[in-house]
């Protein structure tokens, strides 16, 4: 459909380095569905629950001594701001999963205060995902997802769960918080998959 | 978490502006006619997509200010707050006029919304532009009849920043709704208070844990995370508290 908009003459024209209907911020908005939940380190725990219900578990000492990476990648968010070039530090989830015995294709993450996200797990490998606690050298601050979040840079950046505090694998796919309310199941910004269907 | 499925593909869609009103220095309502418009829930948004005449586009997302009913035909209300410097609000608020065309995507969003049948009454916590998709649930309030207990708490910068001035009093002479202003720069005489939300305007005039409300907060990111932590402190059950960011933070992370 072509449509103009009369009078419309928009900003500059920018490189191309964004995904389609985004726009470039230096903030960093949030987006969330409720209070922020605050989380002390000293009670906050990772979970893993493998599609046969085996449970693996990390408190926040044993996630501090997994190797950490330093992470440098361009979210985008499906609000339609993107940030490039943000600095993170945390664990792969390489790393985290190497033990898990699963041969699951879906992962659902859950997070404190309720949120859920729908992930392929092919999507969790690879160096594509982590868990992140710091962003731009400091502590992540509550508002933006800490004491942890998952950091999935290539999606969405719904994907990247806030307070995340587990992920469950199973061989079907079942739908999360925002893509139960009509966001995509997948969440490809270079393919624009803002909502189901798209 | 409750769970509404909507799981609908949405296409863009040409709306006609029909007619136009300013709300304050700096805001408007935009009342469009959508032929397809599949109806929505108090609350939800919709995308608006720009093109200038050589192909470039820009989207943003808007919250509905009106109620849907059939009998409105096929009508919804937008009402944008301009933004200094922003590259789509200015459009919207100064430049589109009536008999315009205006693509549009929606609806979207199955949270926060409010559905007359739920149980439990309801308080809205606005700040600026956030009483938008307040105003919807209002609107969904007066013209379903229902009797569930509405209480709107609406944080502006000064009188001159309310945006529906005259449909805030219309609804609040509703025995069921009861309608509060905060003002954080500038009171009117006879309000001797100037000041922003705070943990006494949430326990004056809020309902309490006890009261088995369901809150929505919504507004500038700032606002939302003091107002929901608020909230929280206060005792309300987290899950009872539904919240839309429409901002940046405002700050450099
Ligand atoms: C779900 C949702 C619903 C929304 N509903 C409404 C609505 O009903 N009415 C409405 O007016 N807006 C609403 N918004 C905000 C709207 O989508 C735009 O962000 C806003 O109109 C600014 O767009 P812009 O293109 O004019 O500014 P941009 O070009 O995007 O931004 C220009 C500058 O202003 C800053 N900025 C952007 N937004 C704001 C803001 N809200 N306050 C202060 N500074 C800002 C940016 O950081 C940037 O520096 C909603 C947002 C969301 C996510």
């Amino acid at each position: 459909m072509g449509i103009v908009s009369p009078g419309f003459t928009g900003r500059q024209r920018g490189g191309t380095e964004l995904p389609p209907g985004q726009y470039l911020t230096r903030d960093f908005p949030v987006l969330s569905a409720g209070p922020t939940p605050h989380v002390l380190t000293e009670h906050w725990e990772f979970t893993v629950t493998s599609e046969t219900g085996e449970k693996y578990r990390w408190d926040w000492a044993a996630l501090m001594a997994l190797p950490a990476e330093e992470i440098t990648k361009d979210i985008h968010c499906v609000t339609r701001w993107s940030k490039l070039q943000t600095t993170w530090k945390g664990v792969s989830l390489d790393t985290l999963l190497a033990d898990v015995e699963t041969g699951a294709d879906y992962a659902m993450a859950h997070s404190y205060g309720g949120y859920t996200t729908n992930v392929p797990v092919d999507d969790l490998l690879d160096g594509q995902s982590w868990i992140v606690y710091e962003f731009d050298g400091e502590p992540l601050d509550p508002e933006h997802g800490g004491p942890a979040r998952l950091l999935v840079p290539h999606l969405y950046f719904w994907k990247s769960a806030k307070w995340v505090r587990g992920l469950v694998l199973s061989d079907t796919e079942d739908l999360g918080f925002w893509e139960t309310a009509g966001y995509h199941e997948y969440g490809d910004p270079w393919k624009e998959q803002r909502y189901a269907g798209d | 978490m409750e769970r509404t499925a909507i799981r609908r593909r949405l296409t863009w869609q040409v709306a006609t502006v029909t007619d136009v009103r300013r709300e304050t220095g700096t805001a408007r309502t935009i009342v469009l006619e959508v032929p397809d418009w599949p109806g929505h829930l108090a609350g939800q948004h919709l995308d608006v997509r720009l093109t200038a005449d050589d192909g470039y586009r820009a989207s943003r997302s808007y919250s509905i200010a009106s109620a849907w009913s059939d009998s409105q035909g096929s009508t919804i209300e937008l009402t944008v707050e301009q933004v200094p410097d922003g590259e789509v609000s200015p459009y919207l608020v100064d430049v589109l006029k009536v008999g315009d065309p205006l693509e549009i995507r929606g609806p979207v969003g199955g949270w926060f919304v409010w559905k007359p049948e739920q149980d439990g009454p309801v308080q809205l916590i606005g700040g600026g532009s956030g009483v938008v998709p307040l105003r919807a649930m209002l609107r969904a309030h007066a013209h379903t009849g229902s009797t569930t207990p509405f209480r709107l708490l609406y944080s502006v910068r000064r009188p001159e920043s309310v945006i529906y001035v005259s449909d805030l009093k219309e609804l609040a002479s509703s025995d069921d709704v009861d309608v509060r202003l905060v003002y954080t720069r500038e009171a009117p005489a006879g309000e001797p208070r100037v000041g922003r939300i705070d943990a006494d305007v949430i326990s004056k005039y809020a309902f309490t844990p006890q009261d088995g409300a369901t809150t929505y907060v919504c507004g500038p990111t700032p606002f939302v995370e003091t107002v929901a932590d608020l909230l929280v402190a206060a005792g309300h059950d987290p899950a009872r508290v539904r919240t839309e960011r429409f901002g940046p933070t405002g700050g450099p992370r």
